[in-house]
This record gives C-alpha cells, structure tokens and sequence, in this order.
C-alpha cells in the first residue's frame, strides 16, 4: 500500500477541488461585500476542518472500502453469470440484496445528507428528525439502486422507471405536509456523492458488461440516476406517516 | 446534532464573536469526541455490509486486515473533522454571506453570487469530470463524435462546461424564487415534465447520461453552502420560512443538467 503517494494525491486534489469554492467566498466576500469575517479564525480552524476532514474520509474510503466493495461486486456478478445460484430470480438473488445493503449502507454515511438533514433539524427546531429523516434517504435510495439492478439484467429502457418514479413524487406532492417537500426535494440531489458514487457505479459498469446482451456504454449509466426520484418518494411518504402517527397518538 | 455549542441558530450573526470566544477547548475535545462516536454509528452499516457480503457470501476473510482497520479509522476521523467544520466554517459562512446580499440589497450581485458559486464548483467537481471522460468515450462509440482522442477530449470539455453552466443557473433560479416566494413544487414539476418531453426526443445514448449527469453535480462541499446560502437568504427576508423557502436549491442543481445535457445532445445530433 503506497501511503505516501495516496496522501498526497488525496490531498492536492481536495485542494483543487475547495479551490473555486474558496475564490468565489474571497471574491465576493472581500471585493462585493466588502466586508471582514465575523470570526476569521473559527471559519479558518473550520475550513482547515473541513479539507482535512474530506481528505482522511477520500484515504480511508479509498483503502478500506472501495477496494473491498469493487472486488465484492465483481465476485457477486461472476457467481450469478456462471449460474451456481440457480435459476430466475435465486440466479441474481445475491446482487439485488448486495444492491440494496450497499445503496443503504452508503447512504448512511454520506457526509452530504449528514450535512442537509443536521440543517433541517436545526432550522426546524427539532420537529425534523435527523436521524428518521436520513433513514428514510437511505431506504429510498437501496430500492431505487435495486430497481436500477433489475433494469441492467432485464435490458428495460431506462426512462419508463424514472418517469414513474417522478409520477409518484408528484401525487406524494399533492398531499405531502408543505414544509418538507423542499427539503424532500433536495435530499433527492444529495444522496449520491462521494461513498455512494464509486461503488455503485462500479455495479453498474460491472453487470453491463457481464450480462450477455447488455452494452457497458449504454446500459451502465443511469444507476445513479435511480437513487434521486425514490430518496425524494421515501421522504414524502416518511413526512406523510409522521404527520399520521402524530395525529393519532 | 451534536457539536450544539458551534452552533448558534436564533443569535444574529454580528453579535456571535462575543459569545464563541472565551476559554472553549475542552468542549471542542468534548463534543469532537462526541461527533466521533456519531460517525463511528454512522459507519456501521456499510462495514456489517461488507463483512456480512465478504465472510458468509463470499467465504473469505479480507487479506490485510490492518490496513482496513487503519482505513476505518481514517473514515471515521474525516467524517468527525468534517462535520465539526461545518458548523464552524461553512454553514455560518454561507449564512452571514447570504445576509450580507440582503442588507447591502444589490439583486445584481446576489445573482452573480449564486452563478458563480453554481457553476465554479461544479466545473471542477472530479466525479463530474470522470462522468463526461465516460460519456465521450460513449459517444465516439456510438458513432455520434469522431473516434478520436481530440474529439473525445473536446466533446468531454463541452459536456462539463454545459453541466457546470447548468448548475449556474439552477441556483440562479432557486435564489429568485426564494426572493420571489414562488412555491418550490410548480418549478420543479414543470422542470421534470420538460425532462420527461425531452427524453422522447434526445438522442437514447445521451439520455442515461443525462440522467446520470444531474446526480453527480453536488459535491460534498458545494451541498452545505449551497444549503446555507438559501437558509440565510429564507431567515433574512422578511416573510419568508426558512423550512419552505430554504431549501430546495440543490433540488434545482440535480434537475438542470438534464435539461441541458439533453439539449446539448440534440443540438450536436
């Protein structure tokens, strides 16, 4: 294992990647708002927080996790091809529980959502619960990621579940208590980044290119895709049931 | 949340200085300790995951056992330093920013604000690169660009530059309803109906990575400000819900760069 070489190319690419965020804040900060930080050396403690945060997590991830979730994946789908599971649905039995498990798993430990629901519950008082509300993003996003499985094997246009999906979204609008959709509607976007992204991808790009009949280039994409409109169904509805459950008790 | 102490939501931020400082190290210890145990819970699940998938499916143990300790701690330290940070630096940055617009009231600068901060993190979002180095090499299979290196890497550029625009624009638009009070769902239902109209007319090699486009664009840092930045804007405008109004750009952000990718893909068929 290269240490060296992974810290510093973690390091340098987090750098690159806080760069414009950093020039745009200083920017408009400095020369349009013309004025000081309110605090300049919490937000700095905090921002060095922040890089060095993302770049131990990238490390960490890219040591522990990737590796092991790549290689499980690529495993899973050789078993299922050769057959050694059975017939029809116990033949990919394994890869839609590994989708699911791996589409909530990482769900759960998306900084992103951490961030987004931690605010909801700020803002919110507390009547927002932060840990329900991820839990709802996370099953949302292990069934769209297993929808997304099924779709790959069996070859189906990607566009019919997408357009059914956001179907849904817009009937559980109509009848969703008002103050979460907007939240609702974000935790749809921020679910899928950096823990959820590689992994899945990595399933997606591997079943295509396994399962006779399937193009890697065409079938592939769009897995991703899967995990915004069932986040956003999964909050609706988990709004929808608390509003429920609190009339009644 | 833990870490409550960093956070000072009802208290305007011109009157926070006086109060953070002060003697607060032990409490910073105290709740980093706290935010630990937290991403140690939050980490959980994909590690029972992966064992689970690796020892009963599989029938393996993993080979370097430290490393992969080691890995772990790396995650679970980052994730802590992360969200202690947030607190600290982000999401009052992105707060006091937005209030400072309000109060200095130039529409004009508030705009070019949220496009810049749209567009320059997404422009260099490496996910987002990855994605358009894939869908090149895509198209110049399909036989939509010339199979060659310089197209490739053309049409690549091209591909970043219209996502990144497009999520220029989303916060644009989020800023203005905000400011405006327009409900959330009208817009947005209209923005899917659209995407729905265009999938049935776009290209098909283009329409997954559409699809695909609109989920990469937000990355791990873009999110809380982006958040924040609406949050601020909903608290400091009188009249308008924080929970209604704030958020909701990140929502926009993940439906643009559909719309335009597709766009872009019909425009070049």
């Amino acid at each position: 294992m290269d240490w060296a070489g992974l810290i510093f190319s973690t390091f340098f690419g987090t750098l690159r990647d806080v760069f414009p965020i950093v020039l745009v804040v200083v920017v408009f900060q400095f020369l349009v708002l013309r004025r000081g930080l309110a605090n300049p050396a919490r937000v700095l403690t905090g921002f060095v927080f922040v890089v060095l945060g993302i770049v131990l997590f990238l490390i960490g991830l890219e040591t522990a996790i990737f590796p092991l979730g790549r290689g499980m994946a690529e495993q899973l789908i050789t078993q299922a091809i050769s057959g050694v599971n059975g017939d029809g649905w116990l033949r990919y039995g394994w890869i839609y529980l590994f989708a699911f498990a791996i589409g909530f798993s990482t769900t759960m430990a998306e900084p992103s959502l951490i961030a987004v629901a931690g605010k909801a519950g700020d803002i919110s008082g507390g009547s927002v619960g932060v840990f329900g509300l991820r839990l709802a993003v996370a099953l949302g996003v292990a069934t769209g990621i297993t929808l997304g499985v099924y779709r790959i094997i069996h070859g189906l246009p990607i566009h019919w579940f997408i357009i059914a999906g956001y179907l849904v979204v817009v009937m559980l609008t109509a009848t969703a208590p008002r103050k979460m959709v907007p939240l609702a509607y974000d935790s749809g976007g921020v679910t899928t980044s950096t823990v959820t992204v590689p992994l899945v991808a990595a399933l997606g790009l591997g079943l295509a290119g396994a399962v006779p009949g399937r193009n890697p280039l065409i079938d592939g994409f769009g897995l991703i895709a899967f995990a915004a409109p069932f986040a956003i169904i999964s909050v609706l509805a988990y709004a929808q049931l608390s509003v429920t459950m609190s009339r009644k008790g | 949340m833990a870490l409550n102490f960093l956070s000072l939501p009802d208290i305007p931020p011109r009157l926070r200085p006086k109060l953070v400082r002060g003697p607060r190290i032990p409490p910073v210890l105290r709740d980093l300790a706290r935010a630990f145990g937290d991403s140690v819970r939050d980490l959980t699940p994909i590690v029972s995951v992966i064992a689970f998938f690796q020892i009963l499916v599989l029938g393996q143990a993993p080979d370097d056992f430290l490393t992969i300790l080691a890995g772990m701690l790396c995650v679970a330290a980052g994730l802590t330093l992360f969200v202690a940070g947030l607190e600290m630096a982000l999401f009052p940055l992105g707060e006091s920013m937005a209030n400072g617009f309000v109060h200095k009231g130039s529409l004009s600068a508030l705009i070019a604000f949220a496009f810049a901060l749209g567009f320059g993190t997404t422009v260099a979002e490496p996910a987002l690169i990855a994605v358009c180095a894939e869908a090149a090499r895509a198209a110049a299979v399909a036989g939509v660009i010339a199979d060659d290196p310089a197209a490739i890497a053309r049409y690549a550029l091209e591909l970043r530059f219209v996502v990144a625009f497009a999520v220029g624009i989303a916060i644009v638009i989020g800023v203005t309803r905000i400011l405006m009070g327009w409900p959330i769902h009208w817009l947005i239902i209209g923005g899917y109906a659209l995407v729905v109209v265009m999938t049935t007319l776009a290209p098909r090699e283009i329409i997954s990575i559409a699809y695909d486009s609109g989920a990469v664009t937000t990355s791990t840092i873009t999110v809380p400000m982006v958040t924040a930045l609406g949050v601020g804007l909903a608290s400091s405008i009188r009249g308008r819900n924080p929970m209604l109004d704030g958020f909701g750009l990140i929502a926009f952000a993940s439906l643009t760069p559909m719309i335009f990718v597709m766009g872009y893909g019909m425009a070049t068929n």
